[in-house]
């Protein structure tokens, strides 16, 4: 059993050296359950975005400790070799826009990754069609994206993440674009989804519609990361 | 497995069409300029196919009759037909001119054929309609590429001919039509000096005393006549015997002769080596540049599609897809747009060629050295899209 969905210790990231160096991340530490939805906070330039593509294994971190599900990716300058397959079974991200593949139709979106890595079409639209179903939006199956809506699309965009059942989720600022309706919708589905599928998940904001979802929140304020007790609000 | 080009093109059909039919009228051009120079060989072949010749007699030291102006005596077919090995020997006459007739008029390779019967060398081979010349003046026929017809009445310097016969594709090696006609009007043609030179040569004559000689009164009609008679032609066409050696004989003519002898194999190189070599590097400058704009075409419309969806390339990177089926989307993508282009190109090449004033022969040798290479250019055009696809930072998907 995974002992825990992400643990970050001591993480920092400094872009440049010098006089033009800029410390993004100074001291970074995090824990986030299986099943977990934690939100992360913090002011513009404050370094969630660069903790994210940390987490994300898009960019190498300067010093620290990262755990993703059970494994040790990241470890004071050694990382893991597959970064690619890293991201592709064990992360599943969510954007702030959908960015679905404007020429294939929801399913297809959802079902691309299994199907480009050898799985037979079958196979990839079956599980594809199951998490529509799960989202809501199995009756859009066969719509091309330009054809939903943005609450709609963003819905799509989590189904593409959680294809490969990946154990962590990293969304950022996923319901930037939504109205409150149609945010909400989006932070309960993630919420079904990291209890149904035992799901650690990161949602970055500055939504004030959705903060006060979170049970637990992560502040970051200058690089540094401080904890604190969130509202927990049911969401109707 | 599933093809992201595939979806892509039927998803933007559109575009795809539109530029590939750009593409393909181009590439329709770059075939059609290879299909003029195939052409310009097969107008060089069909020449000599059709003088049923094995040996061409010309004047020494000169590349004729095609390539370059010959004369020789109209006697010395008797010499030639007397070396061992040949069959017969006929005169021939060729002179480029304009031909008109009440219906307009044509450039024409006027042939001036010996009345040694259908079926001797420089004779046309097939008609397609009417007879051959029969009599000994002013009868004539035509290619049907003239635009003359069976019964039309032709101006040929100041003679008219009836057309009495029709040819198809018998061309001169620049495709103009061929006009057969007898050989001692053709020699009038093309020797005969206008009558304001003939008086003006009377005259200097007659005031010679050497030759006016009153005591003497023939030698001055003798002399005139050795004057105005036209007793040249352009060259021998020579027939062999079934076992004589080509190139035995036409060394023999050589030496016994002192007269220029070529073979089908030499006259072959003259007419596509030297006569036509020119143009041939002219044609092929034109396919070069042609090449290259098609290459810039397919690259710039490649990157355009590419840079189109860059955002989504960089997601596609971002969750875990490999390199390989990226650079597979574009160049699939590339290779589509290259075979839609060639297959409107090799459609478009047919449906114009046959209104091209001069022959258009496409051949299937160029069809598929052609596909090969609008196949190749494609892939490497998208090699910019390719350098750019695979650049673009995963983290850009992220944003800021
Ligand atoms: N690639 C980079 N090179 C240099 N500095 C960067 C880079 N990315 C981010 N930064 C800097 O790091 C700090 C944190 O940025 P970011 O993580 O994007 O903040 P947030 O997402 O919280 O707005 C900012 O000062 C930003 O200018
Ligand atoms: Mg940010």
């Amino acid at each position: 059993m995974q002992a825990y969905g992400i643990k970050i210790s001591n993480l920092s990231k400094t872009f440049g050296r010098g006089d033009t160096a800029v410390h993004a991340l100074k001291e970074v530490n995090m824990q986030v359950e299986p099943g977990e939805v934690v939100g992360l906070i913090g002011p513009s330039g404050s370094g969630k975005s660069t903790l994210l593509k940390c987490l994300g294994a898009i960019i190498e971190p300067s010093a620290g400790q990262m755990y993703l599900g059970d494994q040790l990716i990241y470890d004071n300058g050694w990382k893991i070799s597959d970064l690619r397959a890293l991201r592709r079974d064990k992360i599943g991200f969510v954007f702030q826009a959908p960015y679905l593949i404007p020429f294939l139709n929801t399913l297809d979106n959802v079902a691309l990754l299994p199907m480009l890595a050898g799985k037979s079409n079958k196979e990839a639209r079956q599980r594809a069609l199951e998490l529509l179903t799960v989202l809501q939006v199995e009756h859009r199956a066969h719509a091309l994206p330009s054809r939903l809506s943005g609450g709609e699309q963003q819905r799509i965009a989590i189904a593409r993440g959680l294809i490969n059942r990946p154990p962590v989720i990293l969304a950022d600022e996923p319901t930037a674009a939504l109205d409150s309706v149609r945010a909400l919708t989006v932070i309960r589905t993630l919420n079904d989804i990291a209890r149904d599928y035992n799901t650690a998940v990161i949602v970055v904001t500055h939504d004030d519609k959705i903060i006060p979802t979170f049970k637990r929140l992560y502040h970051i304020r200058d690089g540094i990361t401080y904890e604190e007790q969130g509202q927990g609000r049911e969401i109707l | 497995m599933i093809s992201l080009a595939g979806r892509d093109i039927l998803h933007a059909w559109g575009k795809f069409v539109f530029t590939g039919v750009g593409l393909g009228l181009l590439i329709g051009v770059t075939l059609t300029m290879a299909g003029v120079y195939r052409g310009m060989v097969d107008d060089a072949q069909v020449l000599l196919d059709n003088s049923a010749a094995d040996l061409w007699v010309v004047q020494k030291d000169t590349l004729g009759p095609y390539a370059e102006p010959s004369n020789l005596p109209d006697d010395t077919w008797r010499a030639v037909a007397n070396i061992p090995g040949v069959a017969n020997a006929s005169n021939v006459t060729y002179l480029t001119m304009q031909v008109s007739s009440a219906s307009g008029e044509t450039r024409a390779l006027v042939t001036g054929i010996a009345n040694s019967g259908p079926g001797s060398s420089g004779w046309p081979l097939r008609l397609l309609a009417g007879r051959q010349v029969s009599k000994n003046h002013y009868e004539a026929v035509a290619d049907i590429a003239s635009g003359f017809k069976l019964g039309d009445s032709i101006q040929i310097r100041r003679n008219r001919y009836l057309i009495v016969g029709l040819t198809k594709r018998m061309v001169s090696s620049s495709g103009d039509p061929m006009i057969f006609i007898p050989l001692l009007d053709a020699q009038q043609a093309q020797f005969l000096k206008s009558n304001d030179a003939i008086a003006q040569n009377r005259r200097r004559i007659s005031q010679n005393p050497i030759f006016n000689n009153p005591r003497n009164p023939e030698v001055l009609d003798a002399v005139l006549d050795l004057q105005e008679s036209n007793t040249q032609v352009n060259a021998v066409l020579v027939q062999l015997k079934a076992q004589a050696e080509p190139k035995q004989v036409a060394e023999d003519m050589r030496r016994w002769l002192r007269l220029q002898v070529y073979d089908r194999e030499q006259m072959e190189q003259i007419l596509v080596g030297k006569l036509i070599a020119t143009s041939a590097r002219q044609i092929l400058m034109f396919l070069v540049i042609l090449a290259v704009v098609s290459a810039a075409i397919v690259a710039f419309i490649i990157y355009t599609l590419t840079m189109g969806k860059i955002r989504e390339i960089a997601v596609l990177k971002l969750i875990g897809t490999h390199n390989k089926s990226i650079i597979s989307m574009i160049i699939q993508q590339a290779l589509a747009l290259g075979i839609i282009g060639f297959m409107v190109g090799k459609i478009a090449a047919t449906v114009w060629a046959p209104f091209f004033p001069k022959y258009v022969l496409l051949v299937t040798q160029d069809t598929i050295t052609g596909l090969i290479a609008v196949l190749g250019m494609c892939v490497l055009a998208s090699f910019v899209a390719i350098y750019a696809a695979l650049r673009v930072d995963p983290a850009d998907a992220v944003g800021g």
